[in-house]
């Protein structure tokens, strides 16, 4: 087994050294009933490394590569060019196979890209503060849910019709066994939704999406000032984290907490995960923050360094009264995304944004000239949504037939609601070219 | 370009003037160990570390609503970035470094072949909503690996998408929480039990549901007490949350009862899986009564730490917690595989959702590979040699530190401080002259039930030739501890690392979390600031 050091030899010696004549000796302590003679059956034996890697190009072979196809998926998940430098960065043994930095002295690497990483979270939200991530954007928003309740004491959560129908379940979900209410709008397919009147004094915090689900930009400033009014927090979440680079930053319109999904910049799609959930709020709120964070400060020779701080939040310092129970976080994707993000700079990330607007105007027009299809968003980023003149379903599973993939028909996610029957949701990052867009636009005209 | 070459730039701190730590090279840099500044402090506008085309011109379509003004990203070059972060990773200590004992955490080697694999084109670039048609052999893996973790743990349902153990526990103890439900019980059932020893996420993920945690004390062993546990159970019961090999890694030799008293009284068991590295592919859990346990790819699946993440925390199901299983999960039709994902047209779990999409498919795709490289064989031989290797480990520095219980233990070896009393040094002292004998301390001050705790894990990956000699330095460094003359020494330490010990008190009294143009001190020459 070329994974395990010991020899034969070495395991009777050390046996030696314990004074025990066999390894079933050392789990003694395991009930009798329980002790399997054996090896486990219904496995199979160990195997070499081309055979394992076999396997996985087998089970590769079954799967469609967006990289060889025309591409147009988003919803919450976004393809890009990661630069090679990213994924070797993230490969270096003392970043990727190092713990926690509990022990800052020997881990002022991961600590002080943590401390940029924080820095750049800030930068792009417009926001004080931020931590050192969650594991995704979609379990960040139900954290920021939870701190909004603590924060206001208050028990009642609005959600927007615009936010992923993912996040919503995930709200709804710890709402019901968290014990609070989620008030839940209908699917804003238009992005014309005004929460303002619904907002009381009962409301913890509403959760607005930016650019929503079906591709909206929305200004929240009124919404916001509204809230603030009621005493309650604007939670604005942000799926596609190259649109602030474009798109007025949610800390200008006056949120109180910002959630965003980082995969966008150095990580790759990964069927789901594992990606990177950014967090960010108002200073005052600071303390009432889940999640790990980093601070500065000097050591016994008074040189800067970086730490793991206000540890009194967490689970293994506060136990039952953390702020959460997160532990675990994403910091390798946070290093992928801060590296990539480095390497973009101010001018670069700009740049990639205007890209992806340019690219998806040019696809939303081009799709919004084929007979029968209706373009719904008046604004958009890098996705917008359609009408199409039948159901969407059927239409990206014979795109798919032609080895396209043509988007996301919003019933997968919105189940047994005719009214998003036949809308489909399209985006277009810089990976998109006229190769993809093309063979789209032309297989649409030959479905519809 | 300002430097960090200098003692502070957003702290000011006193220097320790005198030192034989103090910098003595005119750039502050030692040899290897290069001070590097924050990426805010390197970048120059017109510099980018990325070519990108001119983007056509387009109408804006932002709704009004033009981002204006600088973000204040930093603009560097690619070699300045592949500079920057080199250097910073050459700050970090790392498995692929050498023995990294901290228990509970299973430090052990992460073979690059499950990095290779996780990034094959077809699986490391497939977006979760592809059609299900496009995406067959990426769910027949994750069904595969869902296949491995019921064998193993010989229980019928498992749930593929919490991302890490923390939220593994959420799902497994919502899934309490419905199954009560469905019994009519939730009201009335509201107290969950936890050992003094218990990870903080138990009591953290309890109380969050609203339970009340109520904790249960060990016996002179190290283990549950078991009367005492039978004592607390109750109609008012609604689950127990028990690690096993519990923290002080020790087997719960009563387990079997524990789980039948607790069936008894109505209630469910939770297990916490993390220390499942000691028992894969020799104890199944399903035979010791669990209904349900979380376990951390990122531990036993030898999935990469990262430096505090990603991780993926499945959670194992029994029988009775299967139908309260959270969206999403893979079902075979036929020949054809599927999602489970929307709630309104699966008839099916009242729990929810936990998380977008399907799990952390990335460590997924290394957790297998890890499984299929050891087979079922390998992992029997992995978890026989962890539990070995820290049994030869509390055999060899049993004369000179104090074990905190009598053995054998398994996978981890749990000192108290008793053999450091009266010396002056403490259990941090004693870690961090670890440090500067070249090793990642053994977890400290955990658990909270042992007096200045340390928690060693060496698991199955080190050579013994590697065991030895870390055994030697701990050996000696007890014995210097022992002279009684060496505190002041010990309250030095470290003194070789890229920093010594850290003002954490000041980081925690004014947080400073975020860099910002006002922290940075004015440009200094680094060569001519350190001649003066």
């Amino acid at each position: 087994m070329r994974y395990l050091p010991l020899t034969d030899a070495d395991r009777r010696e050390m046996l030696g050294v314990i004074g025990a004549r066999s390894v079933d000796e050392l789990f003694r302590d395991v009930p009798e009933s329980a002790r399997l003679g054996a090896k486990i059956a219904g496995l199979p034996d160990h195997q070499g490394e081309l055979e394992v890697e076999r396997a996985f190009q087998a089970y590769a072979a079954k799967n469609l590569s967006p990289a060889s196809v025309p591409f147009f998926i988003g919803a919450g998940a976004y393809r890009h060019h990661v630069p090679a430098t990213v994924d070797y960065m993230i490969q270096r043994g003392e970043f990727l196979t190092s713990y926690t930095p509990y022990q800052p002295e020997i881990t002022q690497g991961t600590l002080q890209y943590l401390f940029e990483f924080q820095t750049q979270i800030t930068m792009l939200t417009g926001m004080d503060v931020a931590n050192a991530s969650m594991y995704d954007g979609s379990t960040g928003t139900s954290e920021a849910v939870l701190m909004a309740n603590r924060v206001t004491r208050r028990h009642k959560a609005l959600v927007s019709g615009g936010l992923h129908p993912q996040y919503r379940r995930i709200i709804e979900t710890a709402a019901k066994w968290e014990g609070f209410v989620a008030v839940v709008g209908k699917p804003d397919v238009e992005g014309l939704e005004d929460l303002i009147a619904a907002v009381d004094k009962e409301t913890s915090c509403v959760v607005v999406q930016n650019p929503s689900f079906f591709g909206h930009v929305r200004d929240f400033a009124k919404l916001a000032a509204a809230c603030h009014a009621a005493g309650a927090l604007l939670i604005v979440v942000v799926t596609e984290v190259v649109s602030l680079g474009l798109i007025t930053p949610p800390g200008e319109m006056g949120a109180d907490i910002v959630v965003c999904e980082g995969q966008s910049i150095g990580n790759g799609l990964g069927f789901g995960g594992p990606y990177v959930g950014l967090f960010a709020t108002r200073e005052k709120y600071m303390r009432q923050m889940p999640g790990r964070l980093v601070g500065e400060t000097v050591d016994a020779d008074g040189k800067r360094g970086f730490v793991l701080t206000l540890s009194t939040r967490e689970q293994h310092i506060r136990r039952e009264k953390a702020t959460s129970n997160i532990c675990t976080n994403a910091g390798l994707c946070a290093l992928a995304f801060t590296v990539h993000l480095t390497l973009l700079g101010e001018a670069g990330f700009r740049r990639l944004a205007e890209i992806n607007h340019a690219k998806a105007s040019e696809l939303a027009d081009r799709v919004a000239a084929i007979p029968g299809v209706k373009l719904l968003n008046e604004s958009f980023f890098n996705e917008f949504t359609v009408r199409l003149p039948k159901p969407a379903a059927p239409v990206v599973e014979a795109l798919a037939a032609r080895r396209i993939l043509g988007g996301l028909p919003v019933s997968r996610l919105i189940p047994n609601d005719p009214s998003v029957e036949n809308l489909l949701l399209l985006a277009a990052t810089e990976t998109a070219t006229e190769y993809g867009m093309g063979p789209l636009v032309a297989a649409l005209k030959e479905v519809l | 370009m300002a430097s960090s070459q200098d003692r502070s730039q957003g702290r000011s701190g006193g220097i320790v003037s005198g030192g034989a730590t103090e910098a003595v090279t005119f750039t502050g840099n030692r040899a290897l160990q290069i001070e590097e500044p924050l990426i805010f402090e390197m970048g120059q506008p017109g510099r980018c570390g990325v070519d990108l085309p001119e983007p056509p011109k387009v109408k804006d379509r932002l709704n009004g609503l033009r981002r204006s003004g600088d973000i204040g990203l930093p603009g560097l070059s690619e070699p300045q970035v592949v500079q920057h972060y080199t250097r910073l990773s050459q700050k970090n200590y790392a498995i692929d470094m050498g023995v990294y004992p901290l228990g509970s955490c299973t430090m052990k080697h992460n073979p690059r072949l499950n990095e290779k694999v996780a990034r094959l084109p077809g699986i490391g670039d497939l977006h979760p909503l592809q059609p299900v048609s496009t995406v067959q052999g990426a769910l027949e893996l994750i069904d595969r690996l869902a296949h491995w973790l019921k064998t193993l743990t010989g229980m019928p349902a498992v749930a593929m998408s919490p991302a890490a153990g923390a939220h593994g526990e959420m799902c497994g103890m919502m899934a309490i929480a419905a199954a009560l439900e469905a019994r009519g019980e939730r009201a009335q059932r509201k107290v969950v039990l936890a050992p003094e020893s218990a990870h903080g996420t138990n009591p953290a993920t309890a109380a969050a549901l609203g339970f009340t945690v109520k904790p249960i004390p060990a016996n002179e062993t190290g283990r549950v007490d078991l009367a005492a546990l039978k004592a607390a159970l109750g109609p008012d019961v609604a689950a127990i949350m028990l690690t096993n090999p519990n923290t002080c890694g020790l087997f719960e030799s009563e387990i079997v009862e524990i789980s039948t008293a607790v069936h008894a009284a109505g209630a469910y068991f939770y297990c916490d899986g993390a220390n499942f590295n000691a028992i894969a592919g020799r104890v199944r859990p399903g035979d010791l009564g669990v209904d349900c346990m979380h376990i951390n790819l990122h531990k036993t699946f030898s999935t990469p730490h990262g430096g505090g993440g990603p991780g993926a925390g499945p959670v194992v199901l029994s029988a009775a917690l299967a139908p309260y299983a959270p969206y999403p999960w893979i079902v075979k039709d036929g020949e054809t595989w599927r999602v489970a994902e929307d709630d309104a047209k699966v008839a099916g779990t009242p729990l929810g959702r936990l998380k977008a999409f399907h799990g952390q498919m990335g460590m997924f795709t290394r957790a297998l590979a890890y499984m299929m490289s050891h087979g079922a064989d390998g992992l029997k031989q992995a978890s026989e040699d962890a539990v070995l290797s820290a049994n030869y480990v509390m055999a060899a520095l049993k004369d000179v530190m104090s074990p905190a219980f009598d053995g054998p233990c398994m996978h981890e070896a749990l000192f108290d401080d008793s053999f450091l009393k009266d010396t002056g040094v403490s259990t941090l002292d004693f870690a961090k002259a670890m440090i500067d004998e070249g090793y990642h301390p053994m977890t400290m001050y955990f658990p909270l039930v042992v007096h200045g705790a340390m928690l060693i894990e060496p698991t199955e990956s080190q050579a013994k030739e590697d065991l030895d000699l870390f055994l030697g330095a701990l050996r000696s460094l007890a014995a210097k501890a022992k002279t009684g003359t060496a505190a002041e020494a010990f309250k030095a330490a470290p003194l070789y690392a890229p920093r010594r010990r850290l003002d954490e008190t000041l980081a925690a009294r004014k947080p400073i979390l975020r860099w910002k143009p006002s922290n940075n001190p004015p440009e200094t020459d680094p060569v001519k600031q350190a001649a003066e």
